[in-house]
């Protein structure tokens, strides 16, 4: 989802109107820190009006200087807020524009649906769950629903991006189909299972837009929390004028209020709904639908991962990685037979035999052996292969399989088969055996490749402390290898739907998140039980009612960026609060001697910036403050970079670069607006 | 300053520390039901106690039952003093004839022991009888000690345990506080004091004749008994006005040691006795270290400032030397020191100096440690302040780790946040706009005795004390007016019962939750890192809140001296 400069720039100018709109104090109140800017600055508009207004004892000829000084802090506050509202206008449009190439998919279609007997034709809006349509070739399926009879081949494109179209079919793990999408070949019969309005492309569109964006649960603590601080700045400052007066002094009330806006934690404040929206929006960049931000969220908590060896850890399919010979045959017999017996098979299992002959020296041509016959591989026999035109059977499958077939043909076993056989199994591979008539040749060792890469993402998962655990249906001696190659925590061999759902309940009961990934119904439930659920897109439709994310891409591995996001986001949240409250250290010793200087002179000891005058400090903490949230909004929307490493050291770095830097920055930030201000006279 | 001023301090602060290690794991013991050596001592004494109260002792409390029995008793104590005072002169032991207590000051003084605050707007010795000393004064200090305590031990049950409700039983924890506490140490303190020469008798005031021939009434009474549960309660109300400056409760250097060992010693320990609690003794150590330093740095500022004089006597009468005024020149500088330190950090507010008699800085650490509320601080209390503040900045660094913050395997989420906020909260409320109505009001701020900054600091300090529960005054205001003596007695009720409320409703939340196992990607709250995450946090979010006001106070006021 490539983005084109003018597009980002459509986007700027239509968040810059949005931030105007937002300053409706009925939607500010929902944000209380920048609501009491919003107080703040109406305060000192009246005052700008009437520099009187609060019997503050204005010099009669000082009412002009006043006012002037009252009119640039309204200003300032002005620019604060507007600069707030647009960061969070800036997160939402990304949303809306993608919301709108969306709903262009989503035009008034026209559904062939099954009334009675007979099929008749109406709008695609009209169509209700568990009504049946027809959709036949170059038509866009109308709604999401689950295929019931025919297979096809549908474009997804328009949902996923990627544009090599995918088979679905009746029945199995492939029948969900997604509106919108378009069928490129045959016919199916899809039977509806959403209603209009909350079909996938619905959920997405309001996604995506921000409409049924609520607070997740962190975000609403750390609302509290910068309520609570303001609540207590707006004390501090509401109590210092009676006790200034008590003790003669004049304290002028714009300057209270720039006070009161410096110390409350408006940068955070500012930029905490873009913080949530663009956390959202990088998964969705990522081609992942989360149902709601409580996932994502939830995904950086995660303490176990569970992940199925099959597509996940491994590449999916075997490789043949050795031939083994019994006694009296050579590797040269063992590879012939094995790359005759496979050279028509289409599996990804045999087309690595027959490489890995060629790597020995053995290559047969296809065109020499058409009238060959060959034997595909049945559930029944569990056994493929060849038949030559000279008669000769040639066969590989499984140990017992063609154990028995050579017994009832009255053949012998090798006294070492079931030695070779084992060890292949003990080392985590999966034995083929090749028979030629009823003479076991010896085993082809089928190998379970690890994908590159993924020993060291679950290193780097480990030093975030999360636990990775394999299920696979393998033996234990399989899956076994498999772990100790990929490097995962913990394997459960075997494993039956059950046990993943006995698995979670398990971890979860000891206090863990636990986050998975599936497509099958039957992974459903467990789906559903975990804290975070990942179903893939090419799954069924329960799968993906069950899960709280989708992903588009269909790729499992994706569980591990999921939790990076999910971290990240939430390192933002904390890194922009802490740099926001440390901030306040130099604001405050750039106001409180400006505010007190012409009462108690002595104070200003305090003055370690050495600013030029009082208005100067204070209009500089207080355009510092301002000014320092669309500085950050790139950070904000960007994200606070998260390199894997544990919690302790990720801590010290965060703590260096945003708290310390918070504290410093200021300094440094604020006495360089002061001598701008001196410069321009403004002073 | 003397090299063996500065070494003396941290010697006695050391000591302390020492002392509270192993009483933290007795304390421990105690409260978590495992078997101690007092066992066969006291266990008979409690069961007697348990029946004739009618306690079930097997019985546990969610948070809100053991909240209800605490405010409950807490109640009907308060309501029991005040009719002490309010009835003194129809009552027994009253030898001096010392008339009812009027109605607002009853108040005040009720509102004081029973918050642990001891704040005094009359003189010991003038308005009370030994009665009212007793079953009034003496009597809170231990409830309302004991009340705190357990206070803290149910919030660390309630971080201990998971996945249940149960705190354990207030009635029980209390009268444990008693028994295998607060009675014993008190009895060997008491014992301690009288040796070294603090009266106890239940005589009337000594009548004596004076070298120059004329009458003079002296002042006693139980004294030692009172004292000592004054310092190990972290109460600091004294039987005589002039608190731990005068010669009958604090005679000399080695009670002084004693009595500030007696401040520190609970507070500390119970900061092992957490450790033990979370499986963590680091916690305990990282805590203790940075906090002792602290409480050491304030003493030290207080022994510069104080050894430094006062410039104003230097400049114009070219007077040099260590500021005197208002200190007992029977402790010396250093101890007197690290008193005003331990009296506020510990938020015990006895004083064995004038505190309004400090130089502006040395008086503005007091009134800082009062603001923070958790170096060490009360009984209980204190260790409850501590823990919220580990919450607060847990949630805000624990963010930065890039998950939902958690503290010892429990997660801090919106119903702990908001608690803990309002806990904060609270705090710089109930001392800035008492301190604004009260320097509004022309008759509240006719009660300073100075004028400009100092009285804004009196007043300051007062709200700051009754705040804190610490106690300890600016001993310029006058406090016994109607509006102070309210104004200070709600501020204490509020200062103490709104965040033990708040706390335990999040012990009653965390100890629902199941505790997450420790990883790699986990927070570690016990390690110096992570203190020093702490200290800056309670620094910025505890003294910025103040920071406007101490600029009025006590830096304006230093400011202009010099």
């Amino acid at each position: 989802m490539a983005r084109s400069g003018m597009f980002e720039r459509a986007l700027l100018l239509r968040a810059c109107a949005d931030s105007f709109a937002k300053m409706d104090p009925r939607v500010l109140v929902r944000n209380p820190v920048m609501f009491v800017v919003e107080i703040g600055m109406v305060v000192t508009l009246a005052l700008t009006v009437d520099p009187r207004l609060f019997g503050s004892s204005v010099h009669p000829g000082g009412v002009g200087n006043a006012r002037l000084y009252d009119l640039v802090v309204t200003l300032i506050l002005l620019i604060t807020i507007l600069f707030g509202n647009f960061a969070e206008a800036l997160a939402e449009g990304r949303g809306k524009a993608q919301a709108e190439a969306l709903r262009r998919t989503k035009t008034e279609l026209m559904a062939v649906v099954q009334r009675g007997d007979e099929y008749q034709e109406i709008p695609a809006s009209a169509l209700r769950k568990g009504d049946v349509v027809k959709v036949v070739a170059g038509e866009l399926i109308p709604a999401d629903g689950d295929v019931i009879e025919g297979v096809g081949s549908v474009d997804e494109s328009a949902i996923t991006g990627e544009s090599a179209p995918v088979i679905r079919g009746a029945g199995g793990d492939f029948s969900s189909v997604t509106g919108g999408t378009k069928l490129l070949s045959d016919e199916l019969i899809i039977r509806v299972s959403a209603n209009p309005g909350e079909t996938f492309l619905d959920r997405m569109i309001s996604l995506v837009e921000g409409a049924s964006r609520q607070k997740t649960p962190n975000e609403i603590a750390l609302s509290v929390l910068l309520a609570g601080l303001t609540l207590i700045f707006l004390i501090v400052i509401d109590c210092l004028p009676p006790i200034a007066r008590a003790l003669g002094a004049h304290m002028d009330v714009a300057t209270l209020v720039a006070l009161l806006v410096c110390l409350i934690p408006t940068t955070i404040g500012a930029l905490l709904s873009a913080i949530g929206i663009a956390g959202m929006d990088r998964v969705i960049r990522f081609n992942v639908i989360a149902k709601s931000g409580k996932a994502v969220e939830a995904a950086g908590d995660v303490n176990t991962l569970i992940l199925d060896k099959t597509g996940t850890i491994t590449i999916g399919n075997r490789m043949a990685a050795a031939f083994l010979p019994v006694q009296g045959q050579t590797n040269h017999t063992l590879a012939e037979s094995a790359a005759l017996c496979s050279l028509f098979d289409e599996t990804p299992e045999g087309r690595s035999v027959v490489e890995l002959a060629q790597s020995v020296g053995v290559t047969f041509r296809r065109e020499e052996y058409s009238n060959t016959r060959n034997v595909e591989f049945s559930a029944d026999t569990r056994m493929s292969g060849l038949d030559l035109t000279n008669g000769t059977r040639l066969r590989k499958g499984a140990a017992d399989a063609v154990k028995r077939y050579v017994i009832e043909q009255g053949g012998d076993i090798p006294r070492d088969l079931d030695e070779i056989v084992e060890r292949v199994a003990k080392e985590g591979g999966t034995p083929l055996v090749v028979v030629q008539n009823t003479e076991i040749q010896g085993v082809i060792y089928l190998k379970d490749i690890v994908k590159p890469g993924i020993r060291e993402r679950f290193k780097e998962l480990r030093e975030m402390g999360i636990r990775t655990v394999m299920c696979t249906g393998d033996n234990p001696l399989t899956a076994a290898t498999i772990a100790r190659e990929a490097g995962v925590d913990e394997f459960v061999a075997e494993a039956k739907p059950e046990d993943k759902m006995r698995l979670i309940r398990r971890e979860q009961e000891q206090g863990r998140l636990v986050a998975m990934s599936g497509d099958g119904t039957n992974d459903a439930p467990a789906l559903a039980q975990a804290d975070v659920g990942l179903a893939m897109q090419s799954g069924t439709q329960a799968a993906k009612e069950a899960a709280n994310m989708v992903d588009l891409d269909s790729d499992p591995t994706k569980l591990i960026e999921i939790v990076s996001i999910g971290k990240q986001l939430l390192i933002t949240r904390g890194a922009i609060t802490t740099f926001s409250i440390a901030n306040d250290v130099a604001k405050y010793f750039a106001i409180i001697p400006a505010m007190f200087t012409s009462f108690i002179p002595a104070l200003g000891v305090l003055n370690v910036m050495h600013l030029s005058s009082p208005k100067s400090a204070i209009l500089s903490a207080l355009i510092f403050n301002a000014i320092i949230i669309p500085l950050l909004i790139p950070l904000a929307m960007r994200g606070v970079k998260y390199r894997p490493t544990s919690a302790m050291s990720l801590l010290m770095r965060n703590l260096v670069l945003y708290g310390l830097g918070g504290v410093l920055a200021p300094f440094v930030g604020i006495k360089i607006i002061d001598m701008i201000l001196s410069v321009c006279g403004m002073a | 300053m003397t090299a063996t001023g500065v070494i003396a301090i941290a010697v006695v602060v050391f000591v302390i520390l020492l002392c509270a290690w192993p009483l933290g794991r007795y304390i421990f013991r105690t409260f978590a039901g495992e078997r101690t050596w007092v066992d066969p001592a006291v266990r008979p004494i409690e069961h007697v106690l348990f029946r004739l109260i009618g306690v079930n002792p097997d019985v546990d409390m969610d948070w809100k039952a053991y909240l209800r029995a605490m405010m409950a008793a807490n109640l009907i104590m308060a309501l029991f003093a005040y009719g002490v005072f309010r009835l003194q002169n129809f009552l027994p032991l009253n030898p001096a004839h010392i008339p009812a207590m009027p109605p607002y000051l009853a108040f005040n003084t009720a509102a004081s022991f029973i918050t642990n605050t001891n704040w005094q707007n009359y003189a010991g010795e003038q308005s009370l009888s030994y009665l009212g000393q007793m079953i009034g004064i003496t009597f809170l200090q231990f409830t309302s000690a004991a009340t705190g305590l357990v206070a803290a031990m149910a919030f660390l049950r309630g971080m201990s345990r998971q996945k249940t409700n149960s705190l354990g039983n207030f009635w029980v924890d209390l009268v444990k506080a008693h028994t295998r506490l607060l009675m014993p140490l008190a009895l060997i303190f008491a014992i301690l004091l009288m040796a070294l020469g603090v009266p106890e008798t239940l005589s009337g005031p000594a009548v004596v004749h004076t070298l120059a021939g004329s009458m003079q009434t002296i002042a006693r009474g139980p004294v030692a008994t009172l004292e000592a549960i004054k310092q190990l309660g972290t109460n600091g109300g004294g039987f005589f006005n002039a608190n731990s400056a005068h010669p009958f409760e604090d005679p000399n250097v080695w009670t002084c040691i004693l009595e500030i060992m007696a401040m520190g010693l609970i507070p500390m320990a119970l900061v092992f006795t957490a450790g033990h609690f979370l499986h963590s003794r680091r916690i305990a150590i990282v805590l203790c270290t940075l906090l002792s330093a602290i409480l050491l740095i304030g003493a030290y500022v207080v022994y510069a400032y104080e050894a430094g004089g006062n410039p104003i006597l230097t400049h114009a009468l070219g007077i040099h030397g260590p500021n005197m005024e208002g200190k007992e020149v029977r402790f010396g500088l250093p101890l007197t020191s690290l008193f005003v330190a331990s009296t506020t950090a510990f938020t015990t507010g006895a004083v064995n100096a004038m505190h309004d008699s400090l130089m502006p800085v040395s008086g503005m650490v007091p009134l800082l440690f009062m603001m923070f509320n958790l170096i060490f601080g009360g009984k209980g209390v204190g260790l409850l302040n501590i823990l919220m503040f580990l919450i607060i900045s847990v949630f805000i660094s624990g963010l930065m780790v890039g998950r939902t913050p958690e503290i010892f395997g429990k997660k801090i989420e919106a119903r702990e946040v908001k608690l803990a906020t309002a806990a904060m909260l609270v705090h710089p409320f109930v001392i800035l706009v008492p301190t604004a109505i009260a320097m509004a009001l022309p008759s509240a701020r006719a009660s300073m005795t100075n004028p400009g900054l100092h009285g804004f600091s009196e007043v300051l300090y007062a709200f700051t004390s009754a705040a804190a529960n610490n106690g300890s005054a600016f001993a310029g205001l006058n406090g016994n007016t109607p509006f102070y003596n309210i104004a200070l007695g709600l501020v204490m009720l509020f200062g103490r019962y709104v965040s033990i409320i708040a706390m335990l409703a999040i012990a009653g939340a965390l100890a629902a939750k199941a505790r997450i196992p420790e990883t790699s990607g986990t927070l570690k709250v016990d390690t110096f890192a992570f203190g020093y995450v702490f200290v800056a946090v309670f620094i910025i979010v505890g003294a910025l809140t103040f920071f406007p006001y101490l600029a009025l106070g006590p830096i304006g006021e230093q400011l202009q001296l010099t």
